[in-house]
């Protein structure tokens, strides 16, 4: 594992339980990936993809090997240590967004802080400033239906950076937006949450966005196929 | 997160109503069928409550409460004055007879035949008139229920002359009494002239009121009654429990009241618990969110307890709120509450199964919440 490795993934396999027997979703999974990248992950639903960065992101025990994120072995921590290690080191966007319809688009954004121990009124102040950041300032009282659906993803890119984590996942961040919105997003992204020590993982089948990539892994059947900084044409 | 928490639950109105009015509506059943029927249970003890001088009651072997009971020969009374330790023993006549009103109207009433020198088991409170009319030829005081019922108004009843099986009788007094079980117009007169009221039949002496005397134990001088008379003698107590145990073993009450009142347990447990686990359903990809973030599974758990803490805590105020304003209403509108008052131990009942209520269903939206994988925000 090299020092610039923020993901180093080893001999991962991964089944899942099928009535009396099992199905096995990812293949003997070797992979590093470097602190200031911004990687895709790509590939045809059933591919793998999900449950890979499931795995990367702490919330999904493989079946088998291991994975280090910033040289932690994540899976060797106990459950809370590793509650305690998403909390503090990974932040999260989903395509759903996932956000609480009932509080504010600041209160939204603070909610890692505030499950940090951060008292709510600070966290709420710190969220209200990276939300102006994200150019949603005025939007910050508002809630989260009264939000068109990119205004909503910054929330979520608020509430995923807030806590400044060394590790983003993102989960199809531009399948509800329209081309120009997730470019856009794409570009904040590599804006607010790329650095020198951190990384950005994005599962996607969005090809309007992979030129934005700096790295493209593509997966088919449970296997990493391609490895690039470009699709290959036959993807 | 508390904070958080709350805000989903209000947040989500339909359901936060929902659940509050079915811990509020669980309440105002329990409570106000619980008040009920202890009330009504009390009543089958009311006419004992009425005299509290009279320590022992002693009637024919036969009888059982204030209601059921065997007249018995007069001589019984002195019988009863004659057995050591009674300091002293009244009559009293408790018969059902029936009132013409002069409006025509029949009525059955029970007359209450109180010692001509004492006048024990006369209500305390006099609301109209004086105690010494009663001394009057052919004078009767009624209750204030009664006058309501058989007048319209308290204040009409006063001078208006009854026909009471076929013997004339003039109301002079109106008084505050606890109402009986079988909540009937009572008129209270004096023992002399309540044998002219009562049919005429031989035995007409309901029950001899007893004082043991001072130092005595009444319990010991009831049994000493009994010994020497062969005659029934209760404390005032056991008697007042004969009344209650009377009602619960002889009407359908129990299981009527207690019917209600798990109806009532069980559309509330079923109506939290479903808007409950709607709730949960509805937010179970936030939770997930929450848990992919960070949060730990007993923050999650601390979560779900505040939120069915205040679904329980908003529902129980209302249910309660809600229960005293309808005894108060009823009670303000209709003589059928009268008295009536809840015992410090019913609203403690109610809590106790408001809190199992959210328990149960409080747990069940929890295993869903904590069965939620983070995984599954990423499907």
């Amino acid at each position: 594992m090299s020092e610039a490795c923020a993901i180093h993934v080893e001999h991962v396999v991964k089944d899942f339980s099928m009535g009396d027997g099992h199905l096995r979703v990812l293949h003997d999974i070797n992979l590093d990936i470097r602190s200031g990248e911004l990687t895709y992950l790509v590939g045809e639903s059933g591919s793998g993809k999900t449950t890979l960065i499931s795995i990367i992101a702490g919330i999904l025990y493989p079946t088998e090997g291991s994975v280090s994120v910033f040289g932690t072995d994540i899976y060797r921590l106990t459950d809370t240590e590793l509650v305690n290690f998403r909390l503090s080191t990974i932040g999260f966007i989903f395509q759903q967004y996932n956000l609480i319809p009932s509080i504010s688009a600041a209160a939204n954004a603070a909610v890692p802080l505030i499950a940090s121990g951060v008292p709510r009124k600070e966290a709420t102040e710190r969220a209200r400033e990276l939300l102006h950041q994200l150019n949603i300032g005025d939007q910050c009282d508002k809630l989260p239906r009264q939000l068109s659906g990119g205004q909503q993803q910054r929330v979520a890119i608020g509430r995923a950076l807030i806590h400044s984590p060394r590790l983003v996942v993102c989960d199809e961040p531009t399948a509800a937006l329209d081309a120009r919105s997730g470019r856009r997003v794409m570009d904040l992204l590599r804006e607010v949450a790329l650095a020198t020590d951190r990384a950005v993982v994005v599962v996607t089948h969005d090809n309007r966005i992979f030129d934005l990539a700096d790295r493209i892994l593509a997966m088919e059947d449970g296997r990493i196929t391609h490895d690039g900084k470009h699709m290959p044409k036959d993807h | 997160m508390m904070w958080i928490a709350i805000r989903m639950l209000t947040g989500d109105r339909v359901k936060f109503y929902g659940m509050v009015f079915g811990v509020a509506f669980s309440t105002l059943l329990i409570t106000q069928q619980l008040t009920i029927f202890v009330n009504l249970l009390l009543r089958g003890a009311a006419a004992v409550h009425e005299i509290p001088s009279a320590d022992i009651w002693v009637m024919d072997p036969a009888g059982r409460t204030s209601d059921v009971t065997l007249p018995m020969p007069s001589t019984d009374l002195q019988r009863v004055r004659g057995v050591p330790g009674v300091d002293w023993a009244v009559p009293l006549i408790r018969s059902g007879a029936n009132v013409r009103t002069p409006d025509g109207a029949l009525e059955p009433v029970t007359v209450i035949g109180l010692d001509d020198a004492t006048l024990t088991g006369l209500p305390r409170k006099l609301l109209m008139g004086q105690r010494e009319m009663l001394f009057e030829p052919d004078a009767v005081f009624i209750d204030a229920v009664g006058a309501r019922k058989l007048f319209g108004e308290d204040a009409a009843a006063l001078g208006v002359r009854l026909e009471l099986n076929d013997q004339r009788a003039v109301i002079r007094g109106l008084v505050d009494a606890e109402p009986t079980f079988t909540s009937g117009v009572m008129l209270y007169t004096r023992y002399s002239n309540a044998l002219n009221y009562v049919p005429g039949t031989r035995n007409r002496l309901s029950f001899v009121l007893a004082r043991s005397d001072a130092g005595e134990d009444a319990a010991t001088v009831a049994r000493r009654i009994e010994a020497v008379t062969g005659l029934r003698a209760r404390t005032s107590q056991q008697f007042a429990e004969d009344g209650v145990d009377y009602i619960i073993d002889n009407t359908g009450i129990p299981i009527n009241f207690g019917i209600t009142v798990a109806l009532g347990v069980i559309v509330g447990i079923a109506i939290v618990g479903l808007t409950f686990s709607l709730f949960i359903r509805d937010n179970i990809k936030q939770f997930g969110a929450l848990k992919a973030i960070g949060v730990t599974n007993a923050r999650i758990r601390q979560m779900v307890v505040a939120q069915s803490a205040l679904v329980a805590l908003i529902g129980y105020g209302l249910g309660l709120i809600m229960a005293v304003a309808f005894l108060e209403i009823g009670g303000y509108y209709s003589d059928a509450f009268k008295g009536f008052y809840t015992p410090y131990q019913i609203p403690l009942i109610a809590a106790a199964v408001v809190a199992l209520m959210i328990l149960i269903t409080g747990f069940v939206a929890l295993r869903q919440v904590l069965k939620a994988e983070p995984a599954e925000v990423f499907r």
